[in-house]
């Protein structure tokens, strides 16, 4: 690759190594996972993927001409043409409008879920790890009994309770991806539990607060986020399969999941209608993967 | 609190049997408070649910005397303990409650529809592990080569596809297209109710009452959405196996048996392999465990007459009984796939003896 004037000094003063200050050395860190997500081209492609769904979820005003909700039955089931892309579903309304706000919808239940999840299982997971003995064992054993369900299953179950609806749907699914994020908070946490420099804080009269929030998180943080990244598609899937069954987002708001669903009636005369929003489904869920794996192989080479 | 620390016995032979009795007690009451969390999830959820219990007993015409009567009946006036202690009473005399919908107990009902899910989720099982165990054992000998990536992208495909629209997606074109499979159900109609066997599994029943004609019309519909579930399974289980066996063949007792002379293939299988076996048992139980959530949606697709489409039926009557009995009885099988890859892991890992 040529560089030419500025950008090639950029380049040197980024890849190297000998720092004049620390901004340097964070960009430096930066600017090399960058250079190794581009490295990768699989990863770079999931990347790739994630950005152009916010793009698309961000501008759905401007790259669609329909509205998603709109009925016009004199319009319904009609194959995809140049007027209305990816065809119209039974009451008319313009799939390739319904995908995009879609993507909306499978956006905020992914960032939600997992703004939820984070800090709940990461402070259980640590704490469990830091402070060990029975406080542990019931956080654990708490966390085991939420694992012991599979998760479509129990989020079922809390959805039927609370209600359909997209805000129900988020917190049945956050109850379900908290363990595995709190059972490797608890790991990571074991591992740097008795290194010296947290002894050595311990000494200086830190708190259990100070020494988590200060000491493990920055060092627990490259395996949760690869966590948190690989668990956005089983999120997507998760919701999707809620949407399926009619208990995730409700009707007519555009969601991937249930737009497949309903398009099942019409499998044999509108196959645009379930074959379209399953892809969207797949390659969505299919780029966190891929982005996921990457980011392990760059952040968190032990696992590798 | 330790038995074994407290009696200090001159013979190795009962101090080994003590702590062997220890080990038991632990993993009973690990089980026990696993078994009694996921009674008390059911129970909250059961209370959290905004329909009136009352109201769907008595009908809304009652008048309020009855209502009254009933809710004093049902125990609802009494505190939530006493309430969650009829519950736990109720669960271990199997009573589940009623249906709104079928009008059986829900304990019959689920006897009635478990068998169908056990037997695709079982043959799912077998083909996941047939087809990915060697797919990742491969892909781990052959690392970095074509095989690897063939691997790798069947694996993450596998992990991303939506279960849900792939089985429909198979309908569409093997069956509306090809006509090549049925569109769902568990036998042909005109094979129904032929044979009634001991284990109410379609597949073994016919097979042990001879009866051909019913085990392949019985093979013909399992077999879709077994091999869809399958997948699944597989695309979990070679990423496991293949990540196992990259760490074994990193271990330095492949090193000496090649120094040995041994062949390429004999190392692969007679050494690496057999040290992985015990923690494939676990992913193999764990993806048992995880087909339970795939078949709720694929029975749903494939009208399979089994558990998940009992459980999302029920979800869609708001009938609660059937919904919290469908999810106990799933919770309390994935406890009992787990003891039971725990029990098989102590008796071949000869480290746990």
């Amino acid at each position: 690759m040529t560089r030419s004037g500025y950008f090639n000094d950029l380049h040197n003063w980024l890849i190297s190594e000998d720092f004049t200050s620390t901004r340097q050395a964070r960009l430096h860190k930066a600017y090399v996972a960058w250079l190794s997500l581009l490295a990768n081209p699989l990863a770079f492609a999931g990347f790739a993927v994630v950005v152009l769904l916010i793009l698309i979820a961000t501008l759905a005003p401007i790259i669609t001409l329909h509205d998603p909700v709109s009925q016009d039955l004199t319009m319904a089931l009609k194959a995809p043409s140049a007027a209305h892309w990816f065809g119209t579903d039974e009451f008319g309304r313009d799939v390739y409008a319904r995908l995009v706000y879609g993507a909306r919808t499978t956006l905020y239940i992914s960032i939600l879920v997992t703004v939820i999840v984070a800090p709940i299982g990461f402070v259980i997971g640590a704490m469990s790890g830091y402070l060990s003995g029975w406080i542990d064992v019931v956080l654990m054993r708490i966390t085991d009994i939420f694992l012991s369900f599979p998760s479509l299953v129990l989020a079922l179950a809390f959805s039927a309770a609370l209600g359909p609806g997209i805000e129900n749907a988020v917190i049945a699914i956050a109850l379900t991806v908290w363990p595995p994020i709190a059972r490797l908070a608890r790991a990571e946490t074991l591992t740097f539990r008795n290194a010296d420099f947290v002894v050595a804080a311990e000494l200086q009269g830190a708190g259990m607060w100070r020494i988590l929030l200060r000491h493990i998180v920055p060092l627990c943080a490259p395996s949760i986020v690869v966590r948190l990244t690989l668990n956005m598609s089983s999120i997507i899937l998760t919701a999707a399969g809620l949407g399926f069954l009619g208990l995730g987002a409700q009707p007519p708001m555009p969601e991937w999941g249930a737009m497949a669903a309903s398009g099942r009636q019409y499998l044999l005369d509108a196959w645009w209608l379930t074959t379209i929003p399953g892809i969207a489904i797949l390659t969505v869920s299919l780029a966190f993967n891929l982005l996921g794996d990457g980011l392990r192989d760059i952040m968190d080479p032990r696992n590798a | 609190m330790s038995i074994a620390q407290t009696t200090e016995h001159p013979y190795q032979g009962s101090r080994k049997l003590l702590s062997g009795l220890r080990k038991i007690a632990t993993s009973f009451a690990v089980i026990l408070t696993t078994l009694f969390g996921l009674l008390v999830i059911t129970f909250i959820v059961g209370r959290m649910v905004p329909a009136d219990p009352v109201i769907a007993v008595i009908g809304d015409q009652a008048d309020q005397a009855t209502y009254d009567r009933v809710f004093t009946e049902m125990g609802l006036d009494r505190p939530l303990y006493v309430q969650f202690g009829h519950y736990l009473t109720d669960i271990a005399k199997l009573d589940f409650g009623q249906s709104h919908v079928t009008k059986n107990p829900v304990a019959s009902d689920l006897a009635r529809v478990f068998p169908a899910t056990l037997e695709l989720a079982t043959l799912a099982t077998l083909i996941g592990a047939c087809f990915g165990v060697p797919l990742g054992v491969l892909a781990a000998v052959r690392k970095g080569t074509w095989v690897d990536h063939v691997a790798r992208v069947v694996g993450l495909l596998g992990y991303s596809t939506p279960i849900f629209w792939l089985g429909t997606i198979v309908i569409l074109v093997f069956y509306a297209k090809f006509g090549l499979i049925p569109a769902g159900g568990r036998i042909d109609i005109y094979n129904e109710g032929l044979v009634e066997g001991p284990t109410n599994s379609l597949l073994i029943d016919s097979l042990l009452a001879r009866e051909w004609d019913v085990f392949w019309s019985a093979m013909h519909h399992v077999i879709t959405p077994a091999l869809i579930l399958g997948y699944a399974a597989m695309a979990y289980l070679s990423r496991m196996s293949r990540s196992f066996m990259l760490e074994q063949l990193r271990q330095e007792y492949i090193l000496t048996a090649r120094a040995k002379g041994l062949g390429k293939w004999p190392i692969i299988w007679r050494h690496a392999f057999r040290n992985i076996r015990v923690q494939l048992l676990t992913v193999v139980a764990l993806a048992y465990c995880g087909l339970l959530d795939g078949t709720v949606l694929i029975e749903t697709v494939f009208a399979w007459p089994g558990l998940g489409q009992y459980l999302t039926s029920a979800l869609f009557f708001a009938d609660m009984n059937a919904v919290l009995g469908s999810v106990l009885l799933i919770g309390i099988i994935s406890i009992a796939i787990n003891l039971l890859s725990d029990i098989v892991y102590r008796f071949i890992d000869p480290r746990t003896r």
